[in-house]
């Protein structure tokens, strides 16, 4: 690729909304997913005790598997959710980048 | 193929009458129902293999027999890669020693995939190569970012291939009742043969194949468990409290198990999230869809089997935990500890739930997963010998193909035998804990890079080389001097780093190396390869450029 199609590609008013839509929904995704998951680290590391509460008294459950159990649902809810529009909108803008630029590629 | 398929079985059948000949006489006596049933498994494997390998001719057919393989498929093979010894065996046997800090690892294990997913995965098919070293070398010198990655994969193979080793060592001492350190000699020779003769080919059908049969195997197992307490987890959870020695400390993270301090609990998070990232061979699963949509639909697919696996895993890990004691199963114990050791709960507690033709099936489904994982580690490892450190560094990419074909078969005998002594002596770590420290040198020298050289524009080569290295040699030099190597392998008195897990520090290092020794090189070179990342980023972005190897 040389220097004037990036600067060309980089000017495109497609790229720069599909790279900052895009950008912006996979840090916020991210961040969700990582702070979900140090917090639950964070609490093995400083307060074990917190996930051996348990759900009531009279069992042996604890918060412990349904917290894991949440996490891992979660992970795959999320995966979900940034595929659907992953492969919707963001390949559309990037199909359209492509026709604009489709002369110089 | 098929001779060595018999080559291989014979193999197995001769050890194991060495066990009749009195070699080993260690209170087992051989299994006849679970053994034919494991040949015919095992073989099986090896017959799909052989007729994958015959549709695809080339080595390049391999790599790019990708445009065939969909999202689902993908995701399948993914799922099958991730499943491996140490996920079964090492994550129930886990949960059967010490409860819940099994879980704490497949949690661990699973978060890293939807991270790829948003940060790495699209970027990394972007940029449009087949490897990580490929990727990382996108804008940086050839020479320095391999000879990086080539010992970055090594290492990580290294340890990978211990856990392995172990876990299917184990299986046929128990399976065959031969002595460990024949068992591990024998998984060796079998796998040199696969890959010398077999090669990589038809890892893909393989892993799929098996993915669908430990998947449903889990699943009855964890349905048999499950019946006997109504389809109560809690009842299940109330006897296994009951059972256990822990009591009540199996419900929840303890201080009793690895994960005793704060330091070890968060180096353990870090190198399980960022480990994944920095897996080579399954970085690669990436190139072989058709197209970013595939790429993306597969990681969907792969999250959602891993996790209902490790779901599934919880039941079978409290159910081993039922059973498995010497009151109610003193058949599988031996001296009163359980024969083959934790490692083994679920291969047990198979013959438990679903007597000696399913203790065959699961037997066989996990051999047949260890030795298609080992292959594609050692064949991961020996390319990265042959061809990035023999072909790229010390020949300067001069190097003849029959040279580097024959550099490489080398390689992987020695990599057959490093491995068989280096599953010798790790003989009795649990293998979960074995890929968590593999997940913590990928994590330390693999990751930054890759993560850097996509998303910082001033990383350079000297940058990237030095602070790579210094991760990835702190992260071996902690594994030696923790209590892992320096106490459990070398028999030391008290270990010199006293936490089981190096990846927070390592890391870090790995990180501040990285950016010190970026910002500080002024060089010419520097300079363009700054100034050469805007095109990178367009090409990531959007793919551009590197439509031929993408969307065809």
């Amino acid at each position: 690729m040389d220097k004037t199609l990036v600067k060309k590609i980089q000017a495109n008013p497609n790229y720069i909304e599909l790279v900052s839509k895009r950008s912006g929904f996979a840090v916020k995704l991210a961040l969700f997913v990582l702070a979900i998951f140090y917090s639950y680290i964070l609490v093995i590391a400083f307060n074990k005790e917190l996930l051996g509460v348990k759900l009531d008294e009279a069992s042996v459950m604890t918060w412990a598997f349904p917290v894991a159990a949440a996490i891992i649902i979660v992970s795959f809810i999320t995966t979900l959710i940034y595929v659907k529009r992953a492969n919707g909108e963001f390949e559309d803008l990037t199909n359209a980048i492509k026709e604009d630029v489709k002369d110089d590629l | 193929m098929r001779l060595l398929a018999l080559l291989a079985l014979t193999s197995v059948a001769l050890f194991a009458a060495g066990e009749s000949l009195g070699l080993e006489a260690k209170a087992k006596e051989l299994n006849i129902p679970a053994i034919v049933m494991f040949f015919i498994f095992v073989g099986a494997t090896l017959g799909v293999t052989y007729w994958a390998a015959s549709k695809t001719k080339s080595a390049s057919d391999f790599y790019t027999a990708g445009g065939g393989i969909t999202g689902f498929q993908n995701g399948m093979a993914i799922a099958g890669d991730y499943m491996s010894a140490a996920s079964f065996l090492g994550l129930s046997g886990l949960v059967y020693l010490q409860g819940y800090d099994g879980l704490v690892y497949a949690v661990g294990f699973l978060v890293g995939w939807p991270v790829i997913l948003f940060l790495m995965a699209e970027k990394l098919r972007n940029l449009g190569k087949f490897t990580f070293a490929d990727i990382a070398a996108y804008r940086l010198a050839q020479k320095e970012i391999r000879t990086l990655a080539a010992f970055g994969s090594i290492s990580v193979v290294a340890l990978y291939l211990i856990a392995q080793m172990v876990g299917s060592g184990k299986l046929i001492q128990v399976l065959f009742g031969l002595p460990y350190e024949w068992a591990v000699v024998l998984v060796g020779v079998m796998m040199i043969i696969y890959v010398t003769f077999g090669g990589m080919l038809a890892t893909t059908w393989v892993q799929i194949i098996k993915a669908v049969l430990l998947l449903s195997g889990v699943t009855f197992m964890a349905f048999m468990i499950l019946q006997n307490f109504g389809f109560s987890f809690e009842a299940l959870a109330q006897k296994a409290v009951d059972t256990h020695a822990w009591g009540q400390d199996i419900m929840a993270p303890s201080d009793k198990g690895k994960i005793k301090d704060p330091v070890s609990a968060v180096s353990l998070g870090l190198a399980l999230m960022l480990g994944t990232a920095g897996l080579p061979h399954v970085l690669m699963r990436f190139f072989t869809v058709g197209n970013a949509k595939e790429a993306r639909k597969s990681v969907v697919y792969a999250t959602g089997f891993i996790g209902y696996f490790y779901l599934v895993i919880a039941v079978i890990g409290l159910g081993a935990v039922v059973y498995l004691t010497p009151e109610h199963a003193p058949e599988f114990f031996v001296d009163g500890k359980l024969f083959g050791g934790g490692n083994m709960a679920a291969i047990h507690l198979s013959k438990v739930v679903g007597g000696d033709i399913f203790l065959g099936f699961i037997s066989a489904v996990a051999f047949a997963t260890i030795l298609a994982v080992v292959s594609g580690l050692t064949l991961a490892g020996a390319s990265a010998i042959s061809h990035d450190i023999y072909g790229q560094v010390i020949c300067d990419g001069k190097a003849d193909e029959k040279k580097e074909m024959k550099v490489s078969k080398i390689s992987v005998i020695v990599i057959g035998v490093v491995g068989v002594i280096l599953g010798i002596l790790f003989e009795k770590q649990n293998i979960a804990f074995m890929v968590g420290l593999a997940f913590a040198i990928a994590a330390s020298a693999n990751f930054p890079i890759l993560f850097l050289s996509i998303y910082w524009s001033k990383l350079t080569t000297r940058g990237a080389f030095i602070g790579g290295f210094m991760g990835l040699i702190t992260a071996v030099l902690l594994v030696i001097l923790g209590p892992v190597v320096w106490v459990g392998v070398l028999h030391n008195a008290e270990p010199i780093f006293p936490y089981a897990y190096p990846a927070l520090f390592s890391v870090t290092v790995a990180f501040i190396g990285i950016w010190f020794f970026s910002i500080t090189d002024n060089s010419e070179r520097a300079k363009s390869e700054i100034e050469a990342f805007e095109a990178q980023k367009v090409r990531s972005e959007t793919g551009f450029g590197a439509d031929g190897a993408v969307s065809h």
